[in-house]
């Protein structure tokens, strides 16, 4: 009846799961509670959780994804102290217990914690930066951010119910087969990533849709802001690669589960084909995570410069190149796999030319500054910590392209640093710049500096402190993944990354102080005109929040810098141009499609996981039931009329005026 | 300095394409200078689900680099040359082809808003379709019989993978064939049930021509090795 799930299923006998899963469980029903005892359900039931907004859905991508980086971080946290406490055989965590962490920190700072927050990020800004009232496909999108939620949560209830996989975030078999790996652990990865997976190749149509079919009028590519590009690379590659890790992991399921021979030992399996095949998805996500954050520094680095990008179209090129190569490297994971080494020294100059696009962007950025009036605020900080960062991430990949040194530092800790190096650097510095930047347009109120800039402090010299150590102890032949080790020499080396966690956890409070002190001097810190950075592109030529439509009219492009334009045209006119005329817009209506289809795949998923077979063919049913509910409505749309439209607009309008009426040049 | 401030066009091209039935022709067109803005709601939901289909394709091609590496791991088992009926998958393919043809008679009839004509399209393209699977379920039950059923070897677990893979797409397109006869049947043909009908229509094409490469692949060269 209910499969392979009984009262042993549940960690009653270990102290630190129970109890982790306990404060997780109480946190969750807790804030229910409170939501519901506030009198708030109905408001965050129409509001949020049905919203087919861009804009909604991109701030509940990013509230995921900064519960799931929390969570993440406490991984790390309990990975660092057990290392630093592991000489000789000491330390807290039995070996069954580290590997579920290492790999459940590796699976949720990927999938939970990076990927929700880029998209995030490219839900909230795309459509407006496109100057459009929504993505392509609005249902679709909060689809998507719900089966994301999904995944999260089939990762959080392995901590309760079961366990989660020992195999790391990439189930390498013939560990992660059933003979090796015989529990519920890899079947949990397996559904999480696989119900999550379909929402993210979703979200990749629907911004492919909208980025190359849905812009303002004039709005040409080569108009398109830089994140929009980025995101559209990012999105091709989503789009590209997620089908691979959905055929990947259904392979690896079908040895699981039916007993198959993809990747096995025996009957002619061939288990690198699943390196092959899991890395050809793999190397395309690092940059699906990165360029995105490679566009926000663009658009950070130019506003804060008080200067257009420099080179815009070599980094449209190299953006395209990029994503490209990204499809063309993927061996480079592997080159102990004993290709040869024609095949190998092929991938390892391949991968080193991806470094001559990135290296174009990195002196475009660079020369974006250079003459600038630069503004020293906290994503220009964040921006300014990644370049110097991301260069020694580059420089240590570089030096790990070439097969002989990766002969001798695969699988080390300086690979850990390596990849830390850049995704930290990189795609985590990108998404913290985006969040304190485009925060006053999600809310209408800006971030407080101070606890911004400690927070960038602590976090950067977190970063250094924890990695240095982890290069070195890789240069001093360390692996990756030891619960204990014997080697003195790399003791002092854990213990200052045991230091530099630390610091990087004041800068985790930090940032969490800043939302709450922000939140709490909204009044004071409003953003009334809706461009409180002086901003260059469309997003900023609305209100902050924008109203639903985003636009009341759609704006025409007449260059680059659509935005900046406008703004130029009406400071030297010292007017804003005359009211246009509203009329009615039609908006998409909310619907609880996208949760009650989450809803059955959690349920399906987690029947699966379980063997649970009745239980995963009802769910089935049910989420089919949904779309055919869905598919029968009558009314899709709704109708804001024209006055309201006026309304709204207006009230932006004057405030602008009256920002208009006091300016005094450039700061 | 809002949005707002756009000059007056004339083509009135600033709103979304939404609400207008969409069906055939929108106001302008989103090509690389996109003067128009946004193209009308049949172009974008085409356009997206062209999309889906191509990410569809790149998961086949998993299952089909996966049966590469593999056709040749029998594991001492039986090869394809014992195993695959050429006639059988012949017919398989000729129903498929054929479904295909009667589908596409099934788009002209919605175009048409030619109701009884569209259910007897979509029928016989249902029965087709189920005709198609049928037999490839006898294939797939006759090799289990022998023996050679998809825990034998890595080859032929490739082999169900693909196949069943493709049977799996098919069964979902006959379930999503007998929800838009019914949708037609309750709503008529709406400009959003023309837009289902659609992407239903590029659905089934995009499976005969995977089967192409399939029939191609697995059983013209698996039969000839």
């Amino acid at each position: 009846m209910l499969g392979k799930l009984s009262w042993a299923a549940f960690p009653l006998d270990q102290p630190i799961p129970l109890i982790a899963s306990s404060v997780v469980a109480l946190a969750i029903l807790g804030v229910i509670a409170w939501v519901i005892l506030k009198g708030w359900l109905p408001y965050v039931w129409t509001e949020w959780i049905t919203s087919v907004d861009h804009k909604r859905i991109g701030v509940m991508y990013v509230i995921l994804a900064v519960v799931m980086l929390i969570r993440g971080f406490a991984d790390a946290i309990m990975m660092r102290s057990q290392q630093a406490m592991a000489f000789h055989g000491g330390g807290y965590l039995p070996p069954e217990h580290y590997d579920q962490i290492f790999s459940a920190h590796g699976t949720i700072m990927i999938f939970f914690g990076a990927m929700p927050f880029v998209i995030g990020l490219m839900n909230f800004a795309v459509p407006l930066q496109l100057g459009v009232r929504d993505v392509a496909f609005p249902t679709l999108n909060s689809v998507s951010f719900w089966l994301t939620a999904t995944g999260a949560l089939l990762v959080n209830i392995s901590l309760i119910v079961g366990e989660f996989a020992r195999t790391g975030w990439l189930p390498y078999p013939p560990l992660s087969e059933l003979k090796y790996s015989p529990g519920v652990g890899v079947d949990y990865y397996l559904w999480a990533i696989q119900i999550s997976g379909v929402g993210t190749l979703l979200t990749g149509v629907n911004f492919v849709t909208t980025i190359l079919k849905m812009r303002a009028p004039g709005m040409s590519y080569l108009r398109m802001p830089m994140f929009c590009w980025t995101a559209l690379a990012s999105n091709l590659l989503i789009v590209a690669a997620f089908p691979i890790l959905t055929a990947t992991l259904a392979m690896l399921s079908l040895d699981r589960y039916l007993g198959f021979h993809f990747f096995t030992n025996e009957a002619g399996g061939n288990m690198m084909m699943f390196m092959n095949l899991i890395w050809a998805w793999g190397h395309p996500e690092v940059y699906i995570l990165v360029l995105p954050a490679f566009g926000i520094f663009s658009e950070v680095i130019s506003t804060f410069s008080g200067k257009p990008l420099f080179g815009y179209r070599s980094m449209v090129i190299a953006t395209m190149a990029i994503c490209i190569l990204a499809f063309m490297v993927w061996l480079h994971h592997f080159f102990t796999m004993g290709a040869g080494g024609d095949v190998n020294a092929v991938f390892g100059v391949a991968t080193t030319i991806i470094a001559v696009p990135t290296g174009v962007k990195v002196y475009n950025w660079l020369f974006t500054m250079y003459g600038g009036r630069i503004r020293f605020t906290t994503p220009m900080l964040w921006a300014l910590g990644f370049v110097g960062t991301f260069v020694i991430g580059g420089m240590t990949g570089v030096l790990l392209a070439v097969p002989p040194a990766d002969f001798v530092l695969h699988n080390s800790m300086f690979l850990v640093a390596h990849f830390h190096n850049v995704i930290i650097g990189g795609v985590l510095f990108g998404v913290i710049a985006g969040y304190s930047y485009w925060f006053p347009k999600a809310f209408g109120f800006t971030l407080h500096e101070g606890w911004g800039k400690a927070a960038f402090w602590f976090t950067l010299a977190g970063f250094y402190v924890t990695f240095v150590p982890l290069y070195w102890a890789g240069l001093e032949g360390m692996t990756r993944r030891l619960e204990h080790y014997d080697v003195p020499e790399w003791r002092p080396l854990m213990l200052w990354a045991a230091a530099g966690v630390a610091l990087t956890g004041v800068g985790v409070v930090c940032q969490i102080t800043q939302l709450v002190v922000s939140i709490r001097q909204r009044e004071r810190v409003r953003d009334l005109t809706g461009d409180p950075w002086d901003g260059r592109s469309l997003e900023w030529a609305t209100a902050s929040p924008p109203p639903a439509f985003n636009f009341a009219v759609m704006p025409h492009v007449e260059d680059e810098e659509a935005y900046w334009t406008i703004k130029q045209t009406a400071r030297e006119q010292a007017r804003l141009r005359d009211e246009p005329d509203y009329e009615d817009l039609e908006m998409p209506v909310n619907t609880p499609t996208g949760f009650i289809c989450a809803f059955f795949a959690t349920v399906v998923g987690f029947a699966l996981i379980w063997h649970i077979w009745w239980l995963a063919i009802l769910g089935l049913i049910g989420a089919y039931a949904t779309f055919v509910v869905f598919a029968w409505r009558d009314h899709p749309e709704y109708l804001i009329p024209a006055a309201e439209v006026a309304r709204i607009d207006r009230a932006n309008r004057s405030a602008r005026e009256t920002a208009l009426s006091t300016y005094r040049g450039p700061q | 300095m809002t949005a707002a401030d756009a000059p007056a066009h004339p083509h009135d091209p600033y709103r979304m394409g939404k609400g207008h039935g969409g069906h055939g022709h929108g106001h302008g067109h989103a090509g690389p200078k996109n003067e128009g803005g946004p193209p009308s709601k049949r172009i974008i939901v085409g356009y997206g689900f062209w999309i889906f289909l191509l990410s569809d394709i790149v998961m086949f091609s998993g299952f089909f680099a996966a049966y590469a590496v593999l056709s040749g791991r029998t594991a001492g088992g039986p090869t394809g040359r014992e195993l695959f009926d050429i006639t059988n998958v012949a017919i398989e393919t000729a129903f498929l082809l054929a479904s295909s043809f009667t589908c596409g008679l099934a788009s002209l009839a919605a175009a048409a808003r030619y109701k009884l004509k569209f259910y007897a399209a979509m029928a016989v393209t249902f029965l087709l379709g189920a005709g198609f699977l049928g037999l490839e379920l006898h294939e797939f039950i006759g090799m289990a019989a022998k023996g050679a059923g998809p825990q034998r070897s890595a080859f032929l677990s490739a082999f169900f993978a693909l196949v069943g893979c493709h049977g799996l797409h098919v069964t979902a397109g006959l379930l999503w064939l007998l929800t838009m006869m019914a949708q037609v049947f309750a709503k008529g043909f709406r400009a959003d049930i023309l837009r289902r009908i659609m992407c239903f229509s590029l659905f089934w094409h995009a499976l005969d021509i995977i089967w192409v490469a399939l029939f191609t692949v697995v059983y013209l060269i698996g039969a000839g090795a």
